[in-house]
């Protein structure tokens, strides 16, 4: 009999098709260049960490991402987020307000507020940050279709406040390319969309020079099925992209890229995920480097937002839930995240209550207090196993990167339908891996119990989609009409042209045109997108 | 029937673009032997009624992660049956609270299948239920 026998299983890997491992790793598996492949944390290519002192100079921001009902709902949650010592905000928005359509409007029929806020114009804006100064805080948007709209929105609240535009502090998600690839809150076709996210981002660089342009996002495609590799690859070959498509409007790279941010996911397979940033980190320094010539050490840093997968979150046992989240957390803190959110163990079965949302950032605080995670900088840096596989995910990924250039880059590739099909193709080996257990899933397809655990979960009630719609008919008849209808004129005409849409849409917001009147008018121009069905 | 295919049609209602369940389960369905037609995102219920008559449909899927599932489930089956599908089997999953499951099936849902659900439980569902 061979020693291998003895092992439980006869292949081991991170993940459903992810890298296969070894019984032990030793200094034979990492190449003899591994110092200049990772410097010390703050040195380019960054792999250990972007600032040399990691979190022992600041922890990274507990930005817990929250939004239902009404803004005074979310005020309320807002500020109880603030007092139990959340560091950051980061706006949920219901679906028509991502995809462009007021609360009254008939595909706005039982979204109202469901899984997010309803901001239909200005005032709900204002509403939304009462008593909570723009000027101090800093605001994440997961807003990707209507970003331009909703940005608008926030500058005239801060204005209103007697707020500097430029001490506004945040980020807006602004990421179109992955809503074509996973999340699915497209408006406009592609070129359009790619016209409004560099003119938001040539916007941010010249007037909100604290502001995040965009936060290019692998979250959701990890979400949609991704493997770890896939995720990284997809998401920085639409990085590429957007910086292409800012050196075509003639931008000079450092004048935006540090400005640019990212966002992913955190899974269950800590190591694989921690070597996943690392790997991350170096392959954008050497793209933006050596690729694009950039100069600045601050566009070739990988600043980034992680968040808890949401998709490993299980209805069963849903308290199991928080030891997954726990070492979720656990990896975006030890490869060296910028924010963090945790997710609350209710939400594979509602939006979370309270008392889960305090669980999910108490974990946060945890890892930070009383872990020792965050103590000294890059802690798995020289592990053997470690180094391998963030050696191997950099390969793999650019190996994928490379394909995609090959294609013409990531918005052939999506047109293609490459990138949708290759998630869509881990996404169905996952689930037939865990319908044959050979994925475990505790308290799904093995440990599985009987007893219900019953959770008080959040409920929006029907009301606030008649609140809202009375809101805006109220809001309709006392605003300056003829002033909207300019405005309005002005969108559509600036849409026409190449001009920057930013400063036509802050009017718009000032005139308290609402979101779905904004949005019909860039349709009038840019017309909708319809998705192919790649299953 | 045993020569005839059964004939799936899986949609999404609403504006939700969580869509990985849907095509997963339509996938499986299609490996499993059902003729499949996945619809896709961002849907009416009359949309969808609609094509389930054009289509001829035995089964529609609906699949929900907002929350909105309440508003629009009830309303796409209330729509099949005026249309005329009498019969047509209305199955659904996503982000369902317990307490909404008793609530849908009284509405003429056949069955909500909770996450984690195993494909072949689905297609096996199917076929003991489908024009019955």
């Amino acid at each position: 009999m061979s020693e291998k026998s003895t092992e439980r299983k006869k292949a081991f890997r991170t993940t459903v098709g992810g890298i296969e491992v070894n019984r032990v790793y030793t200094a034979a598996h990492v190449p003899d260049s591994k110092e200049e492949r990772l410097g010390l944390p703050g040195e380019y290519p960054f792999t250990r960490h972007i600032m040399p002192t990691g979190y022992r100079g600041r922890l990274w921001t507990m930005r817990q991402y929250a939004g239902f009902g009404t803004v005074e709902e979310t005020n309320e949650r807002f500020k109880y987020l603030y007092q139990q010592g959340q560091t950051g905000f980061s706006v949920a928005f219901q679906l028509p307000t991502q995809e462009g359509y007021d609360s009254d409007h008939s595909l706005a029929a039982g979204e109202v507020g469901k899984c997010g806020v309803a901001i239909d114009s200005l005032q709900d804006m204002e509403r939304l940050w009462e008593g909570i100064p723009l000027a101090d805080v800093s605001t994440s948007m997961t807003i990707n279709a209507t970003a331009p709209i909703i940005l608008a929105m926030y500058i005239a609240a801060a204005e209103k406040q007697g707020a500097e535009k430029s001490k506004l502090n945040g980020t807006v998600q602004n990421d179109i390319l992955k809503e074509y690839i996973a999340r699915n809150t497209y408006v406009f076709g592609p070129a359009a969309s790619m016209r409004l996210v560099t003119d938001i981002c040539a916007y941010c660089a010249q007037s909100l020079p604290q502001w995040n342009s965009i936060s290019i996002s692998g979250y959701h495609m990890r979400e949609a099925g991704a493997t770890a590799v896939q995720e990284a690859a997809f998401t920085l070959a639409n990085g590429i992209a957007y910086v292409q498509a800012m050196l075509d409007r003639g931008m000079e790279v450092d004048s935006f890229a540090p400005r640019f941010s990212f966002f992913f996911a955190a899974n269950n397979n800590v190591l694989e995920e921690v070597a996943k940033f690392r790997a991350l980190r170096r392959i954008w320094a050497k793209i933006m480097k050596e690729r694009f010539g950039s100069k600045n050490p601050r566009s070739m840093m990988l600043r980034y937002h992680v968040q808890t997968d949401g998709f490993t979150l299980t209805a069963q046992q849903p308290l199991n839930n928080i030891v997954r989240v726990t070492l979720q957390a656990l990896a975006g803190v030890l490869g060296g995240c910028q924010s963090l959110h945790t997710n609350s163990f209710d939400e594979a079965l509602a939006l979370p209550s309270e008392q889960a949302v305090q669980v999910a950032l108490r974990t946060q605080q945890i890892i930070a207090e009383e872990s020792g995670a965050a103590d000294t900088v890059d802690p798995l840096g020289g592990s053997w196993y470690v180094e391998r596989l963030t050696d191997e995910i950099e390969k793999r990924a650019m190996g994928y990167i490379a394909e995609i250039d090959g294609m013409g880059g990531a918005l052939k590739a999506i047109e293609k339908g490459y990138v949708q099909q290759e998630i869509a193709n881990s996404a169905y080996d996952y689930q037939k891996a865990v319908d044959s257990e050979e994925q475990v899933i505790v308290g799904v397809n093995r440990y599985v119990t009987e007893d219900e655990y019953i959770l008080k979960t959040l409920e929006i009630g029907a009301e606030v989609e008649s609140k809202q719609r009375e809101r805006l008919r109220k809001l309709r008849t006392e605003r300056d009409n003829a002033r909207v209808t300019q405005v309005l004129e002005r969108v559509r005409g600036v849409a026409r042209t190449d001009e920057n849409v930013m400063p036509v849409m802050i009017e718009a917001a000032r005139a308290y045109a609402t979101l779905g009147e904004i949005s019909d008018a860039l349709r009038a121009v840019f017309g909708e997108y319809r998705e192919p069905s790649i299953l | 029937m045993s020569d005839k295919k059964i004939r799936v049609l899986v949609a999404k209602p609403g504006l939700d673009g969580h869509d990985r369940g849907a095509k997963v389960v339509a996938r499986g369905l299609r490996d499993a032997g059902f003729e499949v037609i996945y619809l896709g995102l961002r849907l009416t219920p009359e949309q969808i009624a609609e094509s389930a008559i054009q289509e001829d449909a035995d089964v529609v899927g609906l699949s929900c992660l907002s929350g909105a599932h309440m508003s629009l489930f009830p309303t796409t089956v209330k729509l099949i049956r005026e249309k005329g599908g009498k019969d047509v089997l209305v199955v659904g999953g996503g982000i369902i609270p317990r307490e909404d499951v008793p609530k849908l099936t009284a509405a003429g849902m056949a069955q909500l299948f909770w996450p984690g659900t195993p494909l072949d439980e689905i297609a096996k569902f199917i076929r003991a239920n489908v024009g019955g």
